[in-house]
C-alpha cells in the first residue's frame, strides 16, 4: 500500500530542474569554440599581434637604426645587405673577441637595417591602420546607418542618396587621388603638432577609411534597424515614453550587434589590405616607418638576389588577413546563423 | 469626501474618444497616394475602473484604435481627453504614458530579446526616472514580478526562456510598472492556450480589483471578451456600428452586423446550438482602401436600402448607454 505516498520536499527539488541561464554570447563562444578553423585562426591573430606589440620592446636593434652607421666612425658597409643569419664582418671580429651577438633572423636590408624587426615594425603599423579604420568605420556607420534607419522619411532619403554617390566612385582611383591630396595638405597643417610624429600619411589614410569605407556599414546597419524597428517591444517602449534615441540604444543597436562585430571583424583584412596596397605604390606611411607594404615594394629594387625580402612581408599579409577572414567567417556562423548561405 | 463629488467622478469618463479618426497614407504610385481609412470617426467614453470590450474581425481597426487612442500613431483627426484633459501637446502625451500603458498581443516579439526579465519590466521605471536608487528599483520590479505571478528567481533570465503565458505576465508587468489607471489590452490572450487563457484573464480581474484599472480589452474571441468587459463595442470597417452593456449587447444584439457576429459565437450545448439560428453574412469584408459609401456594412446587410447606400448612418444613443449606427434600426426590431 505504499505505492501512493507523497513526494518528500528533495524529491520535488528533484523535479524542478533550473537551467543556469545562458546569454546569447556565450552560446556563441560556444559555437565558435567549436569551429577548428576560427580557433586557429584567433590564436594566429592573438599570436601575431602580441608579436608586433611585444617583439620591439627586447629586441636589441631598432627599426631605423642602421648598424654600420655609428657617429663620428666611417660608415660600415659590411652590415648592408646581410642574408638570413649572416653575420657581417665587423660582428664576426666581436664575436671571435668572445663577445655575444644577436642573430639578424632575416638579415639586413641595403641600408644595414635589421630586417626582422622592420617585418615585425611593419605588422605592427599594418594591424594598428587596419583596427583603428575599422573603428572610424564602425563609428560612422553606425551613427549614419541608426539615423537613417530609425527616422526614415526625408532624412532616410537625403542620407542613402550620399550612400550611392559614394558606393558609386570607383574606390581604388578615389583612396589614391584623396591619399596624395591630403598628404600634401596635411603636411604643412601638422607641423609643430604632435600628430606629426605619427605622420601625414598615416592620417590621410584614415581620414580616407572615413570618408570612403563606412558606406557599406551604414547600409548594413540601416537595414538591420529598418527590420528591428517593426518589432512590437519597439513600440512597447513607446508606449513606456521612451525617446528615439533611447530605442536606438537599448534595443535596436544591441539587437544587431551581432552583425555589427561580424562586418567589423571582415573589415579589418580589407583595411589591412588597402594600407598595404596603398604603402607598396608609396602613399602609405612615411619613411623610414615600414609598413609591410612598403617592406614589399622596397624589396622589388634587390628581387633577383634577395627574393625572400618580398616574400616575408607577403607572407606576413596574406597570414593576417586569412586569419582574420577565416575568424570573421568563423563569427558570423556562431553569432548569426541566418547569415550562413 | 461628500457625495455630490464621488457622484461627479463616476460620471467623468476617465477615456474620452470623440471624432478620432486615423488614416494611412498608402503609396499607390510615384507621386500617388490614397488614404486607408482604419479609423474612420469613432467616439466613445470610458468609465474610470469598467472594462471595454472591443470587438470586430481582423482588420477592423481596433488595433488601430487602441493604438493612435494612446497617441503611439499621431491621429489624423479627433480628439482624445484623459479625466476631461485634451491630449494634445508632446508635455500631454509624456504625461500620459505615465497614466496609460498597453499590453501586447505577441508575447514572443513584444519583449526585446537581448534584455533580462527585471530589465523589460523596468523599462518604464528607467525612461520616466522613477526610483531613486538601484534597491529601490530592483524592490519596485520584484514587487511587480510578484503581482503577476513570477518568482523572483525570474528576475535574471531572458523572455526566451519562458513560456508564452509567462512571457505574457512579463508584458503585463511591464505595462503595470508606472501605476497606470489605464490599460489598452491588445488582444493580450489570443496567443495563449486556452487553458492559459483562462489564467491570464482571471489575473487581469484580480489586478484590476486590487489595483482599480480600467481596460480597452481588445479581442476577436467574443466569449472572451463576454466573461472580462462590463460594456463592448462593436467595429465594423473603422466604424463604430455598437456599443452598449455586456449582457445587453449579448442577449439582444440591435445592429445586423452585431447580430450575425453573436450568431457565430458556438454554444457547447448541441441542442440549444441547433435551435439557435445563424446568421450567415455573404461575401466578404470590404477593403478599406475601397469602402463602400454611406453605411460600412450594407455590402453585406440584408437590410440594405437605397438610403443606406447615400447617408453614413449616426451612431446615436438608441436607449440610455446603448448606441447604434443604423438607418434601419426601427423597422428591424421586433
Amino acid at each position: 500500500m505504499d505505492d501512493f505516498i507523497p513526494a518528500t520536499e528533495s524529491e520535488k527539488e528533484y523535479m524542478v530542474q533550473m537551467r543556469p541561464s545562458t546569454t546569447f554570447f556565450k552560446d556563441g563562444v560556444k559555437r565558435l569554440s567549436k569551429n577548428k578553423v576560427a580557433s586557429i585562426s584567433f590564436f594566429v591573430i592573438i599570436f601575431i599581434t602580441l608579436a608586433a606589440i611585444f617583439v620591439p620592446m627586447f629586441w636589441p636593434y631598432g627599426y631605423e637604426q642602421m648598424l654600420g652607421t655609428t657617429p663620428g666612425r666611417p660608415a660600415d658597409s659590411s652590415f648592408n645587405n646581410l642574408h638570413p643569419m649572416e653575420y657581417s664582418s665587423t660582428e664576426l671580429q666581436l664575436m671571435e673577441q668572445g663577445e655575444k651577438v644577436f642573430p639578424h633572423l632575416f638579415g639586413t636590408d641595403s641600408q644595414g637595417r635589421d630586417y626582422f624587426i622592420r617585418v615585425v615594425y611593419g605588422t605592427r603599423i599594418s594591424l594598428a591602420v587596419g583596427f583603428f579604420a575599422s573603428i572610424i568605420v564602425l563609428v560612422i556607420g553606425i551613427v549614419v546607418g541608426s539615423i537613417s534607419g530609425y527616422a526614415g522619411g526625408v532624412v532616410d532619403i537625403i542620407l542613402m542618396r550620399i550612400v550611392d554617390i559614394i558606393y558609386s566612385l570607383p574606390d581604388m582611383l578615389m583612396v589614391i587621388l584623396l591619399a596624395s591630396v591630403l598628404r600634401q595638405t596635411l603636411d604643412a597643417a601638422l607641423v609643430g603638432t604632435p600628430l606629426e610624429k605619427i605622420g601625414s600619411n598615416i592620417i590621410s589614410l584614415f581620414i580616407v577609411f572615413a570618408l570612403l569605407y563606412w558606406v557599406s556599414m551604414a547600409r548594413l546597419i540601416r537595414g538591420q534597424i529598418l527590420s528591428l524597428r517593426e518589432q512590437e517591444y519597439v513600440l512597447a517602449a513607446q508606449t513606456a515614453g521612451a525617446k528615439g534615441s533611447w530605442i536606438v540604444k537599448k534595443h535596436l543597436i544591441p539587437n544587431c550587434i551581432s552583425v555589427i562585430v561580424i562586418s567589423t571583424a571582415l573589415q579589418i583584412p580589407s583595411a589591412i589590405f588597402t594600407e598595404s596596397y596603398l604603402s607598396f605604390l608609396g602613399l602609405g606611411v612615411n619613411a623610414p616607418m615600414p609598413s609591410l607594404g612598403s617592406l614589399a615594394s622596397d624589396a622589388l629594387n634587390g628581387l633577383s638576389s634577395y627574393p625572400y625580402r618580398l616574400v616575408i612581408p607577403a607572407i606576413v599579409i596574406s597570414l593576417i588577413v586569412l586569419s582574420l577572414n577565416l575568424f570573421g567567417d568563423g563569427l558570423r556562423d556562431a553569432f548569426d546563423p541566418k547569415l550562413n548561405g | 469626501m461628500s457625495d455630490s463629488t464621488t457622484m461627479d467622478q463616476a460620471k467623468q469618463p476617465i477615456i474620452s474618444v470623440k471624432h478620432l479618426k486615423q488614416y494611412f497614407d498608402i503609396n499607390d504610385g510615384f507621386f500617388k497616394s490614397r488614404p486607408l481609412k482604419a479609423v474612420d470617426d469613432i467616439s466613445f467614453d470610458i468609465n474610470e475602473g469598467e472594462t471595454l470590450g472591443l470587438v470586430g474581425e481582423s482588420g477592423c481597426g481596433k488595433t488601430t484604435a487602441g493604438r493612435s487612442l494612446l497617441h503611439l500613431y499621431k491621429p489624423t483627426a479627433g480628439e482624445i481627453y484623459y479625466r476631461g484633459k485634451l491630449i494634445k501637446t508632446k508635455a500631454d502625451i509624456a504625461e500620459f504614458r505615465k497614466k496609460a500603458t498597453m499590453v501586447f498581443q505577441d508575447p514572443y516579439s513584444s519583449l526585446d530579446p537581448r534584455m533580462t526579465v527585471a530589465d523589460i519590466i523596468g523599462e518604464p521605471l528607467d525612461v520616466h526616472h522613477m526610483y531613486s536608487s538601484k534597491e529601490e528599483r530592483r524592490e519596485k520590479i520584484l514587487t511587480l514580478m510578484e503581482h503577476v505571478g513570477l518568482n523572483s528567481e525570474h528576475a535574471a533570465r531572458y523572455a526566451h526562456e519562458f513560456s508564452g503565458g509567462q512571457r505574457q505576465r512579463v508584458g503585463i508587468a511591464r505595462s503595470l510598472a508606472v501605476d497606470p489607471d489605464f490599460i489598452v489590452c491588445d488582444e493580450p490572450v489570443s496567443a495563449l492556450d486556452v487553458s492559459i487563457q483562462a489564467q491570464v484573464i482571471n489575473m487581469f480581474d484580480e489586478l484590476q480589483n486590487k489595483m482599480n484599472l480600467t481596460y480597452l480589452f481588445i479581442a476577436h474571441d467574443l466569449l472572451v471578451v463576454r466573461h472580462i468587459s462590463d460594456r463592448i463595442a462593436v467595429m465594423y470597417l473603422g466604424h463604430m456600428v455598437e456599443l452598449g452593456k455586456a449582457e445587453d449587447v449579448y442577449s439582444r444584439p440591435l445592429h445586423p452586423y452585431t447580430r450575425a457576429l453573436i450568431s457565430a459565437v458556438p454554444v457547447p450545448d448541441p441542442k440549444v446550438a441547433k435551435a439557435n439560428k445563424r446568421i450567415a453574412l455573404t461575401g466578404e469584408i470590404p477593403s478599406p482602401l475601397d469602402a463602400p459609401s454611406g453605411c460600412p456594412f450594407r455590402t453585406r446587410c440584408k437590410y440594405a436600402t437605397e438610403q443606406c447606400a447615400a447617408e453614413v448612418p449616426e451612431f446615436k444613443e438608441v436607449e440610455t448607454g446603448r448606441f447604434c449606427a443604423c438607418h434601419r434600426l426601427a423597422e428591424i426590431t421586433d
